[in-house]
């Protein structure tokens, strides 16, 4: 008997033999719509370059994927990502984190570079708690939900739109899906590799083990079947008012622009200081 | 090496710009940083200059993402630097471990300024030596270089280069805003001159399973991103391929070891010191700008038939304690002298006071170089 070998084995690092994700986690999903994407697109592993930073979604790319990976310092993956783009800008430079590195610790970072429309691709994988660390609350955890550093619920408003607010900043794509909308994700994952730009996908990833089921929310399915009812298509949401929208999790195709690309402005002005024209 | 990065001549220049032009002589491509007194003229002549080169100079939101994309830059395979003063490296320092973790080469300079904190940022002092061989957390080596002159601005900050390079580290330039600020003669040679050193990588097409690419004490080849290396880097305890292993002491302790061993077992070639303490009965060991205040009080107490001599630290990091000894053993008295209130002074008592009788002259306001006439009097005091 031939062994069956799953088509996108290829991808992962021939020493990984296992993940360390949680029985029920969503990162499963993205990994796959990551992969699905990147065999879509007829590209292989060695067109990128990936960097994380530290929690459960660093490990997405670390080590699992079979190419040049580099897993950075807490918050930062994005800074260490400008070196990386800089210094090869003919490569694809893709950060996998989650919600509290990318938006928590190194928020600072998260913006500044989609104001600098830099292109790379940055996938922040929200699920609203700090996993890794067994279940703290994070700035994405909703109001009043009991967590391991917030025994009697959070006091803090939430970051209901973390979308929104890099879009602000400047990014030129933005999406945001959930981990029960793996083939939409797998689509927009292909865009923003292809964009000339920063771009950014927000993906709402279940926890059920210091989520659900410390929150109340439940299993991985139940968590799953939430996002599916919260989940309205942006132009469904045009429809709704603002009292109806309370509670629903706006997914889609959020924003496809062009602005000025920094490694194009970069490139003009390294002629220009080298005496030649712009 | 091309003209357009080796400026030949002899020129009127300042420490900093001297750095800048030296660290385009030794093939800097990358740099990032964030304004902050004293070192802003070396960002600024980076600025200017890379771009003419090829290179790029990047202004980043903060010191932390400057340090973070210079380590990122030199996985790309640019050599990298970041330039800045005390309170940026204080905000460097987590990922300054980074760099030494995952044996990143890159350069990091440090033109120190009055601290602790905000403090006085146009004024020299020898405050942050212990911060650049600690400042991370964890046990670690380090490399650093301290420059007493615009000339050695421009030379040591191409030795700096070919450390990183070598032994794949961060290197720190320690400078300060007397010595970045003052206008001296700088000669820069023709390139032909100038040795520059670039890191070893695993040979193109080598299978990535097989690669090596840390934890060696003899510096294994780094295996930079977009050649097909499959490199996984990670600063989080790993081998020797670079898996993560976050279960086996044993390769915790490896992992310390290694890092650490790398540098010291290269100490003997790292170790730079100006030696001038022949038939000396005292000896002067200073660093830094304040060696020039020691050379100028050692040469008028030997005017004076006062046998006095010099010990010039280059190297600060890793601590030249043989070369301490070796002077010790022939002096009977040891004079620190530091713009600070004695930082590297227990390193080179512990060193020197088995065989000699070692005190501490701070300059009379720290801030100031030691009048050289403060030094004399205390030259007389320990030969009565």
């Amino acid at each position: 008997m031939s062994e069956i070998v799953h088509p996108l084995h290829r991808f992962i690092r021939p020493s990984v033999t296992h993940t360390t994700f949680c029985p029920g986690c969503g990162d499963g999903i993205v990994v796959q719509s990551i992969l699905r994407a990147i065999d879509g697109l007829g590209m292989t592993m060695d067109d990128f370059v990936f960097v994380s930073g530290i929690g459960c979604a660093a490990w997405i790319p670390s080590p699992m994927f079979n190419t040049d990976i580099l897993h950075t310092t807490h918050g930062r993956p994005i800074a260490f990502a400008f070196g990386v783009k800089m210094g090869l800008p003919e490569k694809k430079v893709m950060v996998v984190s989650g919600d509290g590195d990318l938006v928590a610790i190194g928020g600072n970072h998260l913006i500044q570079n989609a104001r600098r429309n830099i292109e790379m691709t940055v996938l922040c994988i929200n699920n609203g708690i700090y996993g890794m660390t067994g279940g703290q609350a994070a700035p994405t955890t909703p109001l009043g939900v009991k967590t391991t550093t917030t025994p009697y619920g959070t006091v803090e408003n939430s970051f209901a739109d973390i979308s929104g607010l890099v879009i602000a900043a400047g990014a030129t794509f933005v999406a945001r899906w959930t981990a029960a909308h793996p083939r939409q994700l797998t689509l927009s994952i292909k865009k923003a590799i292809q964009k000339k730009g920063f771009s950014f996908i927000e993906v709402f990833s279940q926890c059920p083990v210091q989520f659900g089921r410390k929150t109340g929310l439940g299993s991985a399915v139940q968590m799953m079947e939430d996002y599916k009812k919260r989940a309205v298509t942006l132009k469904e949401a045009e429809k709704l008012s603002p009292e109806e929208l309370k509670g629903r999790v706006v997914v889609g195709e959020l924003l496809d622009i062009e602005k000025p690309q920094m490694l194009e402005e970069v490139k003009k002005m390294k002629n220009k200081a080298a005496g030649g024209d712009e | 090496m091309n003209d357009k990065r080796v400026r030949k001549g002899r020129y009127f220049m300042m420490g900093n710009v001297a750095c800048a032009e030296g660290a385009i002589a030794a093939g800097v491509e990358f740099s990032a940083g964030y304004p902050i007194t004293p070192a802003t003229e070396i960002a600024n002549q980076l600025a200017e200059r890379l771009p003419q080169v090829g290179g790029a100079f990047f202004q980043m939101e903060d010191e932390i993402s400057a340090i973070a994309a210079v380590v990122g830059a030199s996985w790309a395979g640019k050599k990298s630097m970041t330039v800045t003063s005390g309170p940026g490296i204080s905000l460097m320092s987590e990922n300054i471990g980074f760099a030494i973790g995952v044996e990143t080469p890159c350069v990091i300079v440090n033109v120190q300024r009055g601290a602790p904190s905000t403090g006085m940022p146009t004024i020299g002092i020898q405050g942050d030596m212990v911060q650049a061989k600690h400042c991370s957390h964890g046990d670690y080596e380090i490399i650093a270089l301290c420059p007493s002159s615009p000339q050695e601005m421009f030379d040591l900050t191409v030795t700096a280069f070919n450390y990183a390079e070598t032994y794949r580290t961060p290197v720190f330039i320690l400078s300060d805003a007397f010595v970045g600020h003052m206008r001296e003669e700088v000669t820069i040679p023709e390139p032909e001159k100038i040795k520059t050193v670039y890191r070893k990588i695993p040979k193109e097409g080598t299978d990535p399973q097989t690669i090596k690419g840390f934890l060696s004490e003899d510096v294994a080849p780094m295996p930079i991103f977009g050649r097909g290396f499959k490199a996984h880097v990670t600063s989080s305890c790993h081998d020797e391929v670079g898996k993560r292993n976050l279960i086996d002491i044993s390769a915790l302790d490896n992992y310390i070891r290694k890092l650490s061993n790398k540098i010291l077992k290269h100490k003997e070639e790292i170790t730079l010191v100006e030696r001038d303490y022949e038939g000396a009965e005292v000896v002067l060991v200073s660093y830094g700008g304040v060696a020039r205040a020691a050379a100028t009080a050692a040469s008028r107490a030997r005017e004076e038939g006062l046998p006095v001599g010099t010990l010039r630290l280059i190297t600060a990091w890793p601590f030249p304690g043989e070369e301490v000894e070796k002077m010790a053993k022939k002096a009977k008295h040891v004079i620190v002298l530091e713009n600070n209130l004695g930082q590297m002074y227990p390193y080179i008592k512990a060193e020197a006071a088995h065989d000699a009788e070692v005190s501490f002259l701070a300059p009379k306001l720290i801030g100031e170089i030691q009048d050289p006439d403060d030094i004399l009097q205390k030259i007389r005091e320990v030969v009565k």
